[in-house]
């Protein structure tokens, strides 16, 4: 498991008030019961956590450039967000 | 007009973490205020003030919870939790649907704005957490507490400076005395003390930094304090219908407007104000035996609010005793009407009447009885409590023993 991800599970873990090894890479975020406030936190707590900014839209999450689905998509778009960003 | 009764009263604030260790302190006339404790306390000329020190909110609510909690609603949902625990009532269909909450409050979630303000201001972020709207609004800790205990009637936040939960209580016992309501949830919540918070009151040169000694010669000056205290209102027949303990009655309320100076205190306003609310209660002046009086501790609000009630009351204000319980738990501001009218119950169910402390030297212009240092053990049958607020709005809330 890459380091990012694991970040990102521990993030959703406290969000989602579970353990990290209740979190499996495709998990879905609907699994999880993230409701759209726990949304809103983890993309905070990601923005901060890697210092970077997440494109998303509260108003119209599914407009967003990024796929929330499961914790590996969000892992893959976070390292991207890493790499554009860093550069 | 419907009857109005009070059935649960709940608070937390510098002299207990609930309405019975309050009144014990208050009994013993025990002071509350300390050395601030908070970021960039050494930058303030004050350092004082009536802060609840130890508050561990994490025992109280969930960290998902905590991220929409300002420390003002956080008081506010201890006091409301212990008030409606009290009161038996438990909020389902028809009595949820017709049950609201009023608070005041004069800050809101000020503490969240100085947090991240230093956050964007002094370290530079670009990023604030998603929840800093939803906490520092004014209406937070009302909105809290419709959600946690399910009152879906009318709802909404009072800012009136100092006098925000006299007039918050005065709308909430309003709605039940016209029969909108058959219960109302209403108090006040305030937590100012932080940098931000106490620099600003330290502008207006009115803050004392050694002590709250109202009515006192030696006065220097307001402490500030934080805190909460939330009440059931409910009407008469209700409560009786359901054998519920009735604490006592508010049987009168009134507002003025001084429609003079934006801070100075107005004897005008004032009496006009205290004496509309005994007209509204049906009182004469000499039934009331305790005054809860706004008692600042400022030179001026002190001598004037005398005045005032000399106006009001003729020859019996030398018989009246007058209390400022600032003294204990400092002046809370918007959440302060709502501590101080514990006070005002506490003298009509068990005749406690609270002192002001920190009284050493009488005043000339301050020549009434104010239960200096020693509360006292006299039953009375009414009461009123005093709030003056900057701005030159004014609240009176009347009560009477049942």
């Amino acid at each position: 498991m890459s380091d990012v991800q694991s970040r990102i599970i521990e993030i959703i873990a406290e969000q989602a008030m579970l353990t990290p090894a209740d979190i499996a890479p495709d998990s879905t975020l609907e699994d999880l019961a993230l409701d759209s406030l726990a949304l809103v936190e983890t993309i905070f707590a990601i923005e901060e956590g890697f210092g970077i900014t997440v494109p998303f839209n509260a108003n119209n999450p599914e407009d967003s450039e990024i796929d929330f689905t499961s914790v590996a998509s969000l892992t893959k778009a976070v390292e991207a967000l890493i790499k554009q960003q860093s550069a | 007009m419907k009857r109005v009764v009070i059935t649960g009263q709940g608070t937390v604030n510098a002299l207990g973490m609930d309405v019975a260790s309050t009144l014990n302190a208050m009994a013993a006339g025990t002071s509350g205020i300390s050395n601030l404790d908070f970021e960039n306390v050494d930058r303030l000329n004050i350092k004082i003030g009536g802060q609840i020190h130890g508050f561990d909110p994490d025992a109280h609510f969930t960290r998902q919870k905590r991220g929409l909690y300002d420390r003002f609603t956080e008081f506010g949902l201890l006091a409301a939790d212990q008030a409606i625990a009290q009161s038996g009532l438990v909020f389902e269909g028809e009595l949820a649907e017709r049950t609201g909450v009023v608070m005041g409050t004069a800050g809101g979630g000020l503490q969240t704005q100085d947090e991240n303000y230093r956050a964007v201001y002094e370290q530079g972020k670009n990023r604030v957490h998603p929840f800093v709207v939803p906490r520092l609004m004014n209406n937070a800790a009302a909105s809290h507490i419709s959600m946690v205990h399910n009152l879906m009637g009318p709802s909404f936040a009072v800012a009136t400076a100092c006098a925000s939960s006299n007039h918050a209580m005065g709308q909430a016992v309003n709605l039940v005395r016209a029969g909108a309501s058959p219960v109302m949830i209403a108090g006040g919540s305030e937590s100012m003390l932080c940098f931000g918070g106490i620099k600003a009151w330290e502008g207006l040169r009115v803050m004392s930094g050694d002590g709250c000694r109202p009515f006192c010669a030696t006065r220097n000056g307001m402490v500030q304090g934080e805190g909460a205290a939330v009440f059931v209102f409910e009407e008469y027949e209700h409560a009786r219908a359901r054998g519920a303990e009735i604490l006592c009655e508010i049987s009168g309320f009134a507002m003025t407007s001084d429609a003079g100076d934006i801070v100075t205190p107005n004897a005008d306003g004032a009496q006009r104000a205290m004496r509309q609310a005994l007209k509204n209660a049906k009182l004469n002046p000499d039934d009331v035996g305790y005054v809860n009086a706004h008692g600042t501790g400022t030179t001026l609000n002190d001598s004037v609010e005398t005045t005032a009630i000399k106006r009001v009351f003729g020859d019996h204000a030398h018989q009246l005793m007058i209390s400022s319980t600032k003294s204990m738990h400092g002046h809370l501001i918007g959440g302060t009407g709502a501590v101080e009218l514990l006070a005002c119950i506490a003298a009509l169910t068990t005749g406690m009447i609270a002192p002001t402390i920190g009284f050493t030297t009488p005043d000339p212009a301050c020549d009434l009885d104010y239960v200096p240092n020693t509360a006292r053990d006299k039953k009375i049958g009414a009461a009123i409590s005093n709030a003056f607020a900057f701005g030159g709005l004014n609240a009176v809330i009347a009560l009477r023993a049942i």
